[in-house]
């Protein structure tokens, strides 16, 4: 069995699945039914200024009858009263001493009021803070939260604050809106933030009811942006990630990886691709909290399968495996192979190529059922006819190099080698 | 034993004779069935379909909620979209060919899907046709039967005055009266003659008969043209001694009297056997037990092998606690004081493949007797031969001849379904009907 527990700035929990600052971890009950069901951690919800939400303030995108591909709120941090949280924080952590209890702050945009916060919140006893510089709604327009992660300058001001006066490790969240997350990530590393997390929310408008023509969520006929997450973010939070985990100055501390995660397989890519450990929400607002269990079986099922002992002889190691495209060996060349006993003769691999790839996918007409073969000659090998094909190992792409040698798109230029004619 | 009738209660009569393939209850059933459809191109399901419906296109519709376009969709191509999703024998046509059979997952439930888009375009009178203005051209149409009433509809669409001649009292053709009522009722079967003819420009008149109320020659000098969709519906004779007795009944007459009247006023045997494995006969030996028979055998000269009907027909039959006779084929029909007690046959075995590739049965010598008191004879229908001699019509043993382009030996006699085919599915008449119009309009110039 591997050892799937972790350690992250200090901070050891039995697994590295968090619940991120959310709906899910904006109480006392919702906690401790977190760690009963297992959960390593929470991000206890942000902590600040008085707010006060609307209703409704979620809603989602469907695709092909599958509910909640893409989730978005637009509720703003905890609306409860200071004290009332303080007072469950404190009485989780003693309840569940092994479990990891972060708490994310926004503060008003003053020092004594960051002070004061991080003052009041250390006495609960938790074991570190996240700071909401991604929040894309409501405070936004207060100055807060993705104001603050969107401007370098403001967000490294900010640590500064927190970092005189925090005694335990503070977590720096990015906000996704902004055209890099690079530059803020610095400032904050720079201005001595311990760790960093990503994603936040995505600016988004979910849909629109078309009877009524209001966007979605309808708050008595308006809405408003909301933050978007769930699956259909996750390739774009990786993608962040990886910079984050490229880039000299932010990859020299720890990062917590947020956006989309719903498995034990979304977590190691996250892992593979950097993050320490793994933060969730959507997946859980959708089915509950017991999806964990699945997600620490599933983990440590994989780490046996690959050898691997425990988290740290995985996480970061597909970093390196993201290049420039310039690097890319040109002379690599696949070609796609139809398997006639697995074929179905859907007829998918065949129109997605002949109308929007290289027409390179023959078709023998029968009655019912066509045949579908390759034109290998024609096939570029861009994998869309074993994307669009419905059955497992049917379409297969088979290695057939142009050349031998790595050759790159900078030596292809070098030695005037000539262009594609088709 | 006796042949009687009121054998049931009203509830048992009306559980007995519900819908055997229920429609999806709620949008969130149907949608779980059509996003499973890949959404094949070329699709098998439908090449598979007679009428060519585009079934992943309806099918998309459904998931996209535009169910107007889905039953356009079904209804352009066949017009009887809505009955054919409740009588198509789906597992030898589109469901049959569905891609998921070929990873052994469940087929894609094209007909419920389908039955779906249709029952409410039929319900709410959706208009999802525009007949073009009047082309001053008169079309006579014998039968409204599918190929009679999709004729019809093609016609009308163009601008066409269509009025059809129907010797029965309804229209509908088999789809009224020689269907098990478990599948369609006579009242879908109107709702959907009703909503076919609302396109206007179609009149029908019933109890017309060709050959006894009008003629062909009246309706060569009154119409433009005529097209002759008059079905079969001769029952087949055994030509066995003892098929005059009391008890001997034709299957097309007992499908016809569950149609036309109350279920308690049908009478049916204690002991039935019924000879034949075509649909008719499932149909009948099915509705004899629900009508309350104690024994239902159907006797067949072949094997399972060769039997005509479907698997799934097959299994409607044993569900229902039929008895299958294989192999044996009717020798004799035994009766006292006129009525039918006993059926002897001959048993059979399979002998050298026929000119079709069946194997035929050849008799072994030895008898089986089965204790009768009804028999229930479907052992294929005939076309109205007399009556395309009469008229000089060419045929081919009763079965019309006609070109490439649906044209009978007479100038402006166009002809098509089961009249010319001898008798196949209900969606095979609604493509000869299109075929027969499309004929038409270019026979009267009005298209090239």
């Amino acid at each position: 069995m591997a050892d799937i527990s972790s350690n992250f700035l200090g901070i050891r929990s039995p697994n590295p699945f968090w619940l991120a600052s959310a709906p899910p971890t904006d109480k006392k009950i919702n906690v401790l039914r977190a760690f009963e069901a297992g959960w390593g951690g929470v991000v206890w919800k942000t902590l600040g200024s008085q707010v006060k939400n609307v209703s409704s303030r979620y809603s989602a995108v469907d695709y092909h009858g599958s509910r909640v591909m893409g989730f978005n709120n637009i509720e703003l941090i905890s609306d409860r009263p200071l004290e009332l949280n303080l007072r469950e924080i404190a009485e989780c952590v003693r309840l569940f001493p092994d479990r990891a209890m972060i708490v994310s702050l926004m503060a008003d945009n003053t020092k004594e009021q960051w002070h004061e916060l991080i003052q009041k919140v250390e006495d609960t006893g938790a074991h570190g803070f996240e700071l909401n510089f991604g929040c894309p709604h409501g405070m936004t327009e207060r100055g807060m939260g993705a104001a603050v992660g969107q401007d370098p300058e403001i967000a490294r001001m900010v640590v500064e604050w927190v970092m005189e006066k925090a005694t335990i490790p503070v977590i720096t969240k990015l906000t996704p809106n902004v055209h890099s997350v690079v530059p803020t990530g610095k400032a904050a590393v720079e201005a001595g933030t311990h760790a960093l997390s990503l994603i936040n929310t995505i600016q988004s408008v979910t849909g629109i009811d078309l009877d009524t023509l209001v966007p979605n969520p309808n708050v008595a006929g308006k809405s408003v942006f909301g933050g978007y997450c769930g699956p259909a973010v996750k390739p774009i939070a990786l993608k962040m990630l990886t910079t984050i985990s490229q880039d000299p100055v932010t990859s020299r501390v720890p990062i917590s990886g947020i956006g989309g995660i719903s498995t034990w397989k979304d977590a190691v890519e996250f892992m593979l691709l950097g993050s320490a450990n793994v933060q969730v929400c959507t997946a859980a607002m959708k089915h509950g909290f017991r999806i964990v269990e699945d997600m620490c079986e599933g983990l440590n099922n994989w780490m046996d399968e690959k050898g691997f002992a425990t988290l740290n002889d995985f996480i970061g190691k597909s970093v390196e495996k993201i290049t420039h495209w310039e690097d890319l060996d040109i002379n690599y060349h696949i070609v796609a192979n139809i398997n006639q006993d697995k074929c179905i003769h859907c007829g998918l691999c065949y129109i997605a190529c002949e109308d929007t790839s290289h027409q390179s996918i023959n078709l023998d007409y029968g009655k019912p059922y066509n045949t579908y073969t390759i034109k290998e000659e024609e096939c570029v090998g861009c994998n869309l006819c074993k994307l669009v094909c419905p059955v497992a190992d049917c379409i297969t792409m088979v290695e057939e190099r142009k050349g031998a040698e790595y050759l790159n798109w900078k030596e292809f230029q070098k030695r005037g080698l000539p262009l594609n004619d088709h | 034993m006796s042949i009687t009738n009121n054998r049931l209660t009203p509830s048992a009569y009306e559980q007995n004779f519900s819908d055997i393939h229920p429609p999806f209850e709620t949008r969130d059933a149907a949608l779980v069935e059509a996003n499973r459809c890949l959404f094949c191109y070329d699709a098998p399901c439908m090449k598979s379909c007679p009428t060519g419906i585009d079934v992943p296109k309806f099918i998309k519709q459904i998931t996209t909620d535009n169910i107007r376009g889905s039953a356009h969709t079904i209804l352009s191509a066949n017009i009887m979209g809505g009955g054919c999703s409740k009588v198509c024998p789906v597992e030898k046509l589109c469901e049959g060919a569905c891609v998921y059979n070929l990873m052994d997952e469940e087929a894609i439930p094209i007909a419920k899907l389908q039955r779906y888009s249709t029952e409410k375009a039929i319900a709410q009178k959706w208009k999802l046709f525009e007949r073009k203005p009047g082309n001053g051209k008169k079309v006579a149409v014998v039968g409204a039967g599918p190929a009679g009433l999709s004729c019809a509809h093609g016609l009308a669409r163009e601008g066409t005055e269509v009025t059809i001649y129907e010797k029965e009292s309804k229209g509908g053709g088999l789809m009224t009266y020689g269907i098990a009522a478990y599948k369609v009722t006579p009242e879908f079967c109107q709702e959907e003659l009703d909503y076919i003819i609302s396109i206007g420009g179609i009149s029908v008149i019933y109890k017309q008969e060709l050959g006894k109320d009008i003629t062909l020659d009246t309706l060569c000098k009154e119409y433009d043209a005529v097209y002759l969709g008059f079905g079969v519906g001769l029952a087949r004779q055994l030509s066995i001694p003892g098929e005059h007795l009391d008890g001997v009944v034709d299957a097309i007459r007992f499908i016809y009297d569950i149609r036309t009247n109350a279920y308690a006023q049908v009478s049916v045997g204690d002991k039935v056997a019924v000879i034949g494995m075509g649909m008719t006969a499932i149909d009948a030996a099915t509705q004899a037990r629900r009508l309350g028979a104690k024994e239902v055998t159907l006797v067949y000269r072949r094997t399972e092998e060769e039997m005509p009907c479907t698997e799934e027909e097959l299994s409607i039959a044993k569900q229902d606690g039929c008895g299958i006779t294989w192999l044996a084929s009717p020798k004799e029909i035994i009766g006292v004081n006129g009525k039918a007690t006993q059926l002897i046959c001959n048993r059979m075995q399979l002998g050298e493949p026929d000119a079709g590739g069946r194997r035929s049965p050849v008799d072994t010598g030895e008898t089986i007797t089965l204790e009768v008191d009804m028999v229930i004879k479907a052992a294929g229908q005939m076309p109205f031969e007399t009556l395309a001699n009469n008229d000089h019509l060419a045929n081919n043993n009763g079965k019309l001849l006609i070109s490439d382009q649906c044209a009978t030996n007479i100038k402006g006699v166009f002809a098509g379904g089961d009249c010319v085919n001898g008798g196949k599915e209900v969606v095979d008449a609604v493509q000869a009907g299109k075929d027969g119009a499309k004929a038409i309009l270019r026979y009267l110039q009005l298209t090239t």
